[in-house]
C-alpha cells in the first residue's frame, strides 16, 4: 500500500494563525511562539538503522498499533513495554510475539508498570512510542515524549480538556522545531475513500458548505458495572482507570472518545477552520453506576457565515444505529453513509472498492516514512483543534450555555490532577447537569 | 491424641510464662530477623493445621483458631519450644504421634519447624484477638501436586511460566459442553415433532425479545451437489458433482436480521474477548450463560437501515453463538447449515443454475443483486420464494454455512461409489470457511446455488485492535446467515461442537 505522499490535512493558515492566538499556548510557550506560527522546519535528519518501537498502553487498540508499527517498516523492533495491569501488558507481549517473533526484543528489564512507567520507557533506549493509554493522560504523556526526543503516535482523542489541549499544542509545536515526526489515530484521515471524498468537497464540487449534519448512534461501549463489583481495597483511582471510559477525566465522555471521529469529519469538511461557537443538548438515560459521562449528545456548531452543523451521539442498546456524514453545498451534496458519494450539478462519484484501504496500517506507514526520511510529519495542531472542537460540544451540552470557541480554548477546567497515584483516593466531578453546572 | 490432654497448670505459673513471654518477645522483636507471625507463621498454620483443627468439632478437640485454644494449659510455653508438647509434636518421629499426620500432609518442612520453633524462642507472639481461619486455597500436595504429575514435562514448563510471568487466571466460561447438556435437555423436553411426516412450517417467537421469524420445513432427500462444467460461470471449486443425502430439516424462511441479531449482538454486559460475562449473577440462566460478542464500535449496518434488513459483519463463530443463545430460549435445536444442507435446500429439487431456471435475465423476480440493489442490501422476504418457501437464498446477502472451504473442491472428499450422507466438512482451519448464495454486490453468475466464496482475513481489515474480535468481519458488509433446525436432535458434544467450530481462540489464528 502506498503511504500518503502529504500530511492528510492542510489547515488554512489563517485559522492556524487564530488557532494558536486565541490559546494561551502562545503566552506559555513564551518566546519561541513569538512568530505565533510554527518554526519552518521542513526536513530533520533522515534515519538509517533499526527504529526501537515503546508501547505505553497496551490495550487491544495499543497492541494493534504496535502490530501496525511492526508492520510498517522492515527495521523495526518493540524494545519496551508500559502498562498499569501486568495481566495486559502480559497478554500483549504474548500476542506481539506470536505475530512478530524476533521483532519483539522487550526483555524482563523493559516492560514497566505502573502509572509512571511511561517515563521509564522514555528513559529507555527507544527512538518512537506509541502512546494508546485512557487519553486523559495523553497531554502528560505527549510532552514528556516529546521532552525525551521521541517521535510519537498518539490515539484520538490527544486530550479530555482545554488545559489538556493547549498543552498538547505546546508539545506539538516542540515536535516541529526538533524535527520529530508525529501522527495521531484519527483514522479516517488515513483512508483514501474519505480523502478523495473531502479533496472532492475541498475543489468545489458541491459548491460552498451550507451544513453538515453527523450522526455517531450506537450502543454503549464499556459500561459501568455497578459499585458492588468493586474489589475489597482497590483505590478510587485504579477502579476509574479501570472502566476509564465511564470517566470523564480519563475518557472526555463519549463525545470526545468516540463520537470525536465525527466531529473530525466536520472539522475535516470545514477545512479545519475555528468555529465561532457551540450550543449543545445531552444528559445520561441508563443508569451512570457511579460513572460521570453522559449517554447522548446533539451539538449544534456555528461556523462563519452562518454555517451550522450538527452533530447527534447516542450510545444507548437497542436503539437505531447510525454513524453517516451528510453534507449540503450550493451545488450539490456529498454523503458518507455506506460508502461516500457525492451528488452534483456536474455529475456524481461514488467511492469505489480500490479505495477501501486499510487505514490504520496507513496511519504508521505515513509515520514510518516520515521518521526515515526525517519528514518531520506533523498532525499537531488538527488533531488538538478537533479534539478541542469535541470538548467545546461537550462544555455547552454539560453547561447548558453557547459556548464560544475563544472561551472553551481558555477554559481552565482541569479535569483531574496530573499527580493522582494509584491508590489515591479521587472523587471526580459530578455529573454534569445543565443550567447548574458552571462554565469553569 | 493422648498427649494433647495436658495436665492443667496453675494460674501462677500462667502468669510468670506471660510475663516471661512479653520480655523475651520484645527483646528478641529488637534483634535480629524476629518473627513475624501473621506473616511467617499464622500462614503455616492455616495451611497446614486449620483444616482439622478449627471450626465446631476440631480434631482432638483441639482448636487453633485462637491463641488461648492453641496454646491450651502448657502446649505451647512461650520463649521455650521444648518445654510445652506442642513443637515436640511437630519434630517426632513416631508416625501414631507427629502433626500434621502421615495421612495428612505429614510433618512440616524443616524451614517451617525451624520458624515454628524460632517464633517460640522469641515469646511465641500471638497478637490480641487475632483469630485465624482455613487457608483459602487448595493443600498443594495433595491436591495440586496430582494435578501437575498429569502434565507433560512440556506443559508444566508452559505453566510454569504463565505463572512466573504472573499468571491471571481467564474469566471463568460458563459456555461448555455441560451447558450444552443443559440446552439440550430443554430441547429434547420441548421439541414435540419425532417423524418427518409431523414437520409442519411454523413461527418461532423469541422470548427474551418478543421477536418472531418463521421456519419452513424441507423434507429429506438426495440431490445432486455442484455445478456442471457446462454451466456459465462456473467455478472449477463447484465440482466434481456428487450425490448427497439429506436429512429432514427445517429453515429459516428468510436470512436473520437485525430484528432478531442486534438484541444477542450488543448486550447490557461488561465481556471479555471470549464473550463471557465479566461479572457473572449467580442467578444467570442458560440463556445468559452463552457467550456473546463484545461491543462494537460503530454501528455494524454500515449506514445501512435495520428494521427488517438482514444482519451483517458478523464471524461465523458470532453467527453460530446466535444459534446456541436462539435454542437456550426457543428449547429447538437450530444451528448453521452445513454447505450441502444449504445447496440442497437452495436448489430445492432443481438442477438449473439458479432455483428459478437458466435464465440469468430472471434474476430481479428472484434475488437483490447489482442490477436492482442500489448498492446496498435490502428488506428480506420481498422478492419472489424458491420452490421450498425459502426467500433471498440467491443475493441480498451471502450467507454462512457452517463448513471449511475446501477451494480445490469436493474431488478429495469423495469415496467412489458412497453417497455422502449429510456431509460436513470441518479442520482447526479457520480461514477460509463457507459463504454461499452471493450478494448485493454480486452479478447474477455469483448468485447460482452451487456458488461458492471462501473467507478472508482481509474481512478484519478496519479491526484497530489485536488481537482482533473473535465476533466482526468489519469488510464485506455482504456477510449474513440464516438459520436451520434438523429434526434428530443430536448429543450434546455434538451441539457444542457444531455452535464452537468457527472459535478462534485467540483471535490470531489465520
Amino acid at each position: 500500500m502506498n503511504p500518503p505522499s502529504k500530511s492528510p490535512s492542510k489547515p488554512a493558515v489563517d485559522s492556524r494563525r487564530d488557532f494558536l492566538k486565541k490559546s494561551s499556548a502562545a503566552t506559555i510557550a513564551g518566546a519561541a511562539a513569538s512568530s505565533l506560527v510554527f518554526p519552518t522546519i521542513s526536513r530533520a535528519e533522515p534515519f538509517q538503522g533499526t527504529i526501537r518501537v515503546g508501547l505505553i498502553g497496551c490495550g487491544g487498540r495499543g497492541s494493534g498499533a504496535a502490530a501496525q508499527a511492526l508492520s510498517a517498516d522492515d527495521n523495526v523492533q518493540l524494545a519496551a513495554v508500559a502498562d498499569v495491569f501486568e495481566g495486559q501488558l502480559e497478554g500483549s507481549l504474548a500476542n506481539l510475539r506470536k505475530k512478530f517473533g524476533e521483532k519483539v526484543t522487550v526483555g524482563d528489564g523493559e516492560k514497566f508498570l505502573g502509572l509512571d512507567a511511561y517515563q521509564k520507557v522514555l528513559d529507555s533506549n527507544v527512538d518512537m512510542v506509541i502512546l494508546t493509554t485512557p487519553p486523559g493522560f495523553r497531554p502528560m504523556m505527549l510532552e514528556a515524549a516529546i521532552k525525551a526526543g521521541k517521535h510519537v503516535f498518539c490515539e484520538k482523542p490527544v486530550a479530555v480538556d482545554a488545559p489538556g489541549v493547549r498543552s498538547v499544542l505546546q508539545s506539538a509545536q516542540s515536535a516541529k522545531s526538533k524535527g520529530l515526526s508525529l501522527v495521531c489515530g484519527f483514522c479516517w484521515r488515513y483512508h483514501d475513500a474519505r480523502r478523495e471524498f473531502f479533496n472532492r468537497i475541498h475543489a468545489g464540487e458541491i459548491g460552498e458548505i451550507q451544513s453538515m449534519f453527523s450522526t455517531y448512534y450506537t450502543g454503549p461501549v464499556k459500561p459501568m458495572p455497578p459499585a458492588s463489583r468493586r474489589p475489597e481495597g482497590m483505590a478510587d483511582v485504579a477502579w476509574q482507570i479501570k472502566n476509564w471510559y465511564n470517566f470523564g477525566w480519563l475518557s472526555g465522555d463519549s463525545l470526545a472518545e468516540q463520537a470525536v471521529h465525527s466531529v473530525d469529519k466536520i472539522a475535516w469538511a470545514m477545512k479545519d477552520i475555528d468555529p465561532v461557537s457551540a450550543v449543545a443538548t445531552g444528559g445520561r438515560q441508563i443508569p451512570a453506576n457511579g460513572g460521570n459521562i453522559y449517554d447522548h449528545f446533539h451539538v449544534i456548531y456555528e461556523f462563519p457565515n452562518k454555517v451550522l452543523c450538527h452533530l447527534g451521539s447516542r450510545q444507548q442498546r437497542g436503539t437505531y444505529g447510525e454513524n453517516n456524514d451528510y453534507i449540503h453545498g450550493t451545488k450539490g451534496t456529498g454523503t458518507i453513509a455506506n460508502g461516500c458519494v457525492i451528488k452534483s450539478e456536474s455529475g456524481n462519484w461514488v467511492d469505489g472498492p480500490e479505495l477501501q484501504t486499510d487505514m490504520y496500517q496507513a496511519e504508521h506507514n505515513h509515520l514510518f516514512k516520515s521518521i526515515r526520511e526525517g519528514g518531520a510529519v506533523n498532525d499537531g495542531e488538527w488533531m488538538a483543534h478537533s479534539t478541542m472542537l469535541a470538548i467545546m460540544g461537550r462544555m455547552a451540552a454539560y453547561t447548558g450555555q453557547k459556548i464560544t470557541w475563544e472561551e472553551a480554548l481558555n477554559s481552565t477546567h482541569d479535569l483531574a490532577p496530573d499527580d493522582l497515584k494509584w491508590d489515591s483516593e479521587f472523587t471526580p466531578d459530578e455529573m454534569a447537569l445543565p443550567g447548574r453546572t458552571k462554565f469553569v | 491424641m493422648p498427649r494433647l490432654q495436658v495436665p492443667p497448670v496453675s494460674s501462677v505459673s500462667l502468669a510468670c510464662t506471660l510475663a516471661f513471654a512479653l520480655a523475651a518477645g520484645i527483646a528478641s522483636a529488637a534483634g535480629d530477623g524476629a518473627i513475624d507471625f501473621e506473616k511467617q507463621i499464622a500462614p503455616i498454620f492455616e495451611d497446614k493445621c486449620l483444616n482439622c483443627h478449627s471450626g465446631e468439632k476440631p480434631k482432638g478437640k483441639y482448636s487453633m483458631v485462637t491463641r488461648e485454644a492453641t496454646f491450651g494449659d502448657g502446649l505451647i510455653v512461650p520463649g521455650d519450644p521444648d518445654d510445652g508438647d506442642f513443637y515436640w509434636l511437630l519434630i517426632t518421629e513416631d508416625e501414631d504421634e507427629m502433626m500434621p499426620p502421615p495421612d495428612n500432609g505429614g510433618p512440616l518442612p524443616d524451614e517451617q519447624r525451624e520458624l515454628v520453633r524460632r517464633w517460640i524462642e522469641e515469646g511465641a507472639n500471638w497478637p490480641d484477638g487475632l483469630e485465624l481461619g482455613k487457608a483459602k486455597g487448595p493443600d498443594f500436595s495433595t491436591e495440586i501436586q496430582p494435578i501437575l504429575d498429569k502434565l507433560s514435562v512440556e506443559d508444566r514448563e508452559k505453566l510454569k511460566a504463565w505463572i512466573d510471568a504472573g499468571a491471571l487466571w481467564p474469566v471463568d466460561n460458563p459456555d461448555t459442553v455441560e451447558l450444552a447438556e443443559k440446552i439440550r435437555e430443554l430441547i429434547v423436553a420441548t421439541s414435540v415433532e419425532k417423524v418427518a411426516e409431523e414437520m409442519a412450517a411454523y413461527t418461532e417467537t423469541i422470548s427474551t425479545t418478543g421477536v418472531n421469524f418463521d421456519l419452513v420445513p424441507i423434507p429429506g432427500g438426495e440431490f445432486v451437489m455442484g455445478s456442471p462444467e457446462s454451466e456459465p460461470g462456473r467455478q472449477p471449486n463447484e465440482g466434481p458433482q456428487h450425490p448427497v443425502k439429506i436429512s429432514p430439516f427445517w429453515m429459516g424462511k428468510c436470512e436473520v436480521t437485525w430484528d432478531e441479531y442486534g438484541p444477542f449482538m450488543v448486550s447490557d454486559d461488561r465481556r471479555s474477548k471470549p464473550g463471557a460475562k465479566i461479572y457473572p449473577d449467580p442467578d444467570d440462566t442458560i440463556v445468559d450463560m452463552v457467550s456473546r460478542p463484545t461491543k462494537p464500535f460503530m454501528p455494524m449496518n454500515f449506514g445501512m437501515p435495520e428494521k427488517g434488513h438482514p444482519a451483517i459483519a458478523m464471524t461465523q463463530h458470532a453467527a453460530s453463538k446466535y444459534c446456541e443463545w436462539l435454542s437456550a430460549q426457543t428449547g429447538h435445536y437450530y444451528r448453521l447449515p452445513t454447505e450441502a444442507e444449504w445447496e440442497y435446500a437452495c436448489r430445492a429439487g432443481t438442477s438449473t443454475a439458479w432455483s428459478w431456471g437458466d435464465d440469468p435475465a430472471q434474476a430481479g423476480e428472484y434475488a437483490w443483486f447489482l442490477d436492482n440493489a442500489n448498492f446496498q442490501y435490502q428488506k428480506v422476504g420481498v422478492k419472489m420464494p424458491n420452490q421450498w418457501g425459502l426467500h433471498d437464498m440467491h443475493g441480498n446477502v451471502g450467507e454462512w454455512v457452517l463448513d471449511f472451504h475446501r477451494s480445490d473442491g469436493y474431488a478429495s472428499l469423495l469415496d467412489s461409489g458412497k453417497v455422502r450422507e449429510n456431509p460436513w466438512v470441518m479442520t482447526d482451519k479457520l480461514y477460509p470457511r463457507s459463504v454461499r448464495g452471493g450478494s448485493w454486490k454480486d452479478s447474477p453468475v455469483g448468485l447460482r446455488s452451487s456458488a461458492r466464496l471462501g473467507s478472508d482475513t482481509k474481512w478484519k481489515m478496519q479491526d484497530p485492535q489485536l488481537p482482533k474480535s473473535i465476533w466482526y468481519h468489519t469488510e464485506p458488509r455482504t456477510l449474513g446467515f440464516r438459520v436451520v433446525r434438523p429434526l434428530e436432535i443430536p448429543d450434546a458434544a455434538t451441539m457444542f461442537k457444531m455452535w464452537n467450530s468457527g472459535v478462534e481462540h485467540d483471535g490470531t489464528q489465520e
